[in-house]
C-alpha cells in the first residue's frame, strides 16, 4: 500500500536523532508558552523562525510544528488548575476542568485532557496522511483561475469565524494584500512602494510582520493592564480516572475528535473555533446539560480532543493547496517559503521526506506530549509565578535579536517597531491582524495567478464564472459573505463571540 | 453630524490613508491592460477597493442624532517606551554591542508596567543577557557585535 510505504518513508526522516531532538525542544517550547499567558504559538513561532534558518528546513517545520500542537497542551493545564487558559483555544477548559479541580478532581481532568489530545492527535494526523495525496492530485489540476478564486474562497473563510465587524476585516485583507505587493514585481522587475529604501527591495519581511502585528503590538496592548495572578489553590492528586469517568468521557473524546478534525480542514477554523463548538456540541447532546460548567469530565474531554484534532487537521489545506486557514498555518506558510519551500500540491511530489516526515514527527511529538505533559505539571504551574513583568522584557529582546538575525541589519527591527504601532493601532480600532497576515502570506501568489488567468484569458474576466470549479469557490464565498452580513445570523455570531469574551 | 462609533470611524481613515496612498503610488507604476497587467495594475485595483471599504467604514460611523459613543481608552507611556526600546536596541547594537544595548532595551521597556521595580528590572537584564550569551551566541552561533566598537579592537 501506498500509504504504508510513505509513512514509513515518513518515519525514517522523523526518527533521526537530529530532527526527534528537535520534536521534543518544538513540544516543550509549545507547552512552555502555552501554560503562560500572555504569549501564544504565533508570537512563539515568529521569535523562532530566524532560529530555524541554519537547521534543515523539515527539522525547522517539525519544530515550529510542535510549538503549535504543544500549545493546546499546555494551555489546557493552566485552564485546569487555575482557571487561566494559556492560549484562547483552552478557554472552554476552563468552565468544566477548573470545577473539576475544585471538587479535587484535577489529576483525572489533566489525565483526560491529555489522552484525549493524543488520541485526537493520532486520528487527525492519519486523517491529514490519507486526505492529503488524493487533494493535491485535485489541487494539482486547477489552473491560474481556479487558484486566485480558491484564495478568495479562503481569505473570506478567515472573516467568517473571526470576531468583529465584517467590513473591517475585508479591509485588512485588502491591506495585507497591499503589503504583499511591496518590493520587486517579479513580472516587471518594478519595485514597488519600496520609497528608495533597498532593504524594501525584498517585501516587507515576514518575521518582522508577524513579531510587530503579534509580539509587540500584544505586549502595549497588555501592559494597559495591572497584572493579575491567581495562585493554585487546588493540590493534585490521583491521576486515575474512575470507570464512571471513563465511561462518560470516551464517547466526548470520539466526538470532540471528529468535530475538531472536520473544523480544522475549514478555511478560517482552527483549534479556537474546535474548542467551542465541540463544547456546545456535548452541552446540547447531553441529557443533563445543566450539568456542564459544574465540572462535567465530557466538558474537558470533547474539546481538548477538538482543539488538537483541529490544530493538526489545519495542516491539511495548507500543505495540499497551500491556503493556510488561520494565523499559525499562516506563519507555517511563511517558514515554508523562508526556506524555499512553496506551500501546496507539489510539496508531497517534490519534497515528499519533508512532508511525510512532518506528518509522522507530528504523531511522535504528540505520543512524547502524552508522557512529558503529566510528570512535568508541577514544574509548568510553577512556572505561572513568572510574572508578566519580567516575561514581557524577554520576549522583546528575543524578537529584536531573532530580528536582527535575520539579514544581519537593524533596518528590520526599526520597520518591525513601526508595524508595532500599527498592530497596537489596530488593536485600538477593533481590526483584527489575523486576516491582514492572510491576505500577506496569500498576496503575490493571489497577484500571479490573477495575472495569468487573465492573460490565458485575454483580458476576459468572466474566466472566473465560466470554469465550473472556480465558479464553485466564488460562490462558496459570496455564500460566507452573506451568511455573516444577514441580520439574525450576524446578531448570533456576536452572541457566540460575546460568551466567548465574558469567559475570558 | 456626530461621530457615533470612534473606533469605526478612525479604522475607515487609517484604510482611507492607506487606499489613497496605495492608488498614487501605484498610478506612477505602469499599469498595463487587464489582459497584460503591469506592477500597477493589482495594488491600483487594491488601493481603491481599500479606499471605499475606508470610506462606508467612516461613513457608517457617523449619525445626524447623538447615539452610543463608543470612546477610545489609551495608555501612552508603554506604546512610547516599548517602541523607544525596541528602536534603540535597534539604533545601538552595532555602535555599543549586544551586552549594553540588551542592558538598555529590558530596563527602558520594564519601566512601562505599572509595577515597574529598578532592582527587578536590572537583575531581569544580567539574567537574560545570561541566557542570551549561552543560547544565541554560544550555540546557535548567531553573528551579533558582542562588546562595543570602540572596544572591539582592543579585547
Amino acid at each position: 500500500m501506498d500509504l504504508l510505504s510513505n509513512l514509513a518513508l515518513g518515519f525514517q526522516t522523523a526518527i533521526s536523532p537530529q530532527n526527534l531532538l528537535y520534536c521534543f525542544l518544538g513540544t516543550l517550547i509549545g507547552t512552555l508558552i502555552g501554560v503562560l499567558p500572555g504569549i501564544g504559538p504565533v508570537q512563539t513561532i515568529a521569535i523562532l523562525l530566524p532560529a530555524t534558518f541554519a537547521l534543515p528546513p523539515v527539522t525547522g517545520l517539525i519544530m515550529l510544528a510542535g510549538i503549535y500542537y504543544g500549545a493546546q497542551y499546555g494551555g489546557s493545564t493552566t485552564s485546569i488548575l487555575v482557571n487561566v487558559p494559556g492560549e484562547a483555544s483552552s478557554v472552554v477548559t476552563c468552565l468544566d476542568g477548573y470545577q473539576m479541580a475544585l471538587q479535587g478532581r484535577a489529576g483525572a481532568a489533566l489525565t483526560i485532557s491529555a489522552l484525549g489530545s493524543f488520541v485526537a492527535g493520532s486520528f487527525a494526523t492519519l486523517l491529514l496522511a490519507v486526505l492529503a495525496v488524493p487533494l493535491s492530485e485535485i489541487a494539482l489540476k486547477f489552473g491560474p483561475a481556479e487558484y486566485f478564486s480558491l484564495m478568495v474562497f479562503g481569505l473570506i473563510g478567515s472573516i467568517v469565524f473571526a470576531s468583529g465587524s465584517v467590513i473591517k476585516a475585508v479591509g485588512m485583507i485588502v491591506l495585507g494584500l497591499l503589503l504583499g505587493v511591496v518590493g520587486t514585481d517579479i513580472t516587471s522587475g518594478t519595485q514597488r512602494f519600496c520609497f528608495g529604501i533597498p532593504e524594501l527591495a525584498d517585501g516587507i519581511g515576514f518575521v518582522s510582520l508577524a513579531m510587530g502585528l503579534f509580539g509587540i503590538a500584544e505586549i502595549i496592548k497588555s501592559l494597559e493592564q495591572r497584572e493579575k495572578r491567581d495562585i493554585l489553590k487546588s493540590k493534585i492528586s490521583g491521576f486515575w480516572m474512575t470507570k464512571k469517568e471513563i465511561k462518560a468521557a470516551a464517547p466526548a473524546v470520539v466526538r470532540g475528535t471528529l468535530t475538531g478534525s472536520l473544523l480544522g480542514i475549514m478555511p478560517g477554523g482552527g483549534a479556537i473555533l474546535a474548542s467551542f463548538i465541540s463544547y456546545m456540541l456535548e452541552k446540547k447532546i447531553s441529557r443533563n446539560p445543566e450539568s456542564f460548567g459544574k465540572g462535567n469530565i465530557r466538558g474537558v474531554a470533547s474539546p481538548e480532543s477538538a482543539n488538537n484534532a483541529a490544530a493538526q487537521t489545519a495542516f491539511v489545506p495548507l500543505l495540499t493547496l497551500g491556503i493556510p486557514p488561520n494565523v499559525v498555518l499562516a506563519m507555517m506558510a511563511g517558514a515554508m517559503m523562508i526556506h524555499g519551500i512553496q506551500p501546496g500540491p507539489r510539496v508531497i511530489s517534490s519534497n515528499p521526506t519533508l512532508f511525510w516526515g512532518l506528518i509522522v514527527s507530528m504523531w511522535l511529538g504528540n505520543l512524547m506530549l502524552v508522557i512529558l505533559n503529566l510528570p512535568l505539571i508541577g514544574i509548568w504551574v510553577r512556572l505561572l509565578s513568572v510574572p508578566y513583568r519580567v516575561l514581557y522584557p524577554a520576549i522583546l529582546l528575543f524578537c529584536c535579536i531573532g530580528l536582527y538575525s535575520v539579514n544581519n541589519n537593524t533596518f528590520d527591527i526599526g520597520l518591525t517597531a513601526l508595524l508595532g504601532f500599527l498592530g497596537y493601532l489596530f488593536a485600538k480600532l477593533e481590526c483584527e491582524p489575523a486576516p491582514l497576515i492572510l491576505g500577506f502570506v496569500l498576496g503575490p501568489m493571489m497577484e500571479e495567478n490573477l495575472r495569468r488567468a487573465m492573460l490565458l484569458s485575454r483580458g476576459d474576466p468572466s474566466v472566473f464564472f465560466t470554469r465550473p470549479l472556480s465558479l464553485a469557490f466564488l460562490l462558496m464565498a459570496l455564500a460566507m459573505l452573506v451568511v455573516v452580513t444577514v441580520p439574525a445570523i450576524r446578531r448570533r455570531r456576536e452572541d457566540a463571540f460575546q460568551e466567548e469574551g465574558e469567559e475570558r | 453630524m456626530y461621530i457615533r462609533n470612534t473606533k469605526d470611524f478612525y479604522a475607515g481613515l487609517v484604510f482611507l490613508f492607506f487606499g489613497i496612498a496605495a492608488m498614487v503610488l501605484a498610478a506612477s507604476y505602469q499599469i498595463g491592460t487587464a489582459a497584460k497587467m503591469g506592477p500597477g495594475y493589482f495594488s491600483f485595483t487594491l488601493g481603491s477597493v481599500l479606499t471605499v471599504i475606508g470610506l462606508v467604514i467612516s461613513l457608517r460611523s457617523l449619525s445626524r442624532g447623538e447615539g452610543l459613543r463608543k470612546a477610545l481608552s489609551y495608555r501612552v507611556k508603554p506604546v512610547i517606551l516599548v517602541l523607544s526600546s525596541v528602536i534603540l536596541f535597534g539604533l545601538l547594537l552595532r555602535p555599543l554591542g549586544l551586552l549594553l544595548s540588551t542592558f538598555i532595551l529590558v530596563f527602558v521597556s520594564s519601566m512601562a508596567s505599572y509595577e515597574f521595580k529598578k532592582k527587578e528590572a536590572i537583575l531581569n537584564a544580567f539574567v537574560l543577557l545570561a541566557i542570551v550569551l549561552i543560547i544565541f551566541i554560544y550555540f546557535l552561533k548567531f553573528q551579533i557585535p558582542i562588546w562595543p566598537s570602540f572596544l572591539a579592537g582592543r579585547l
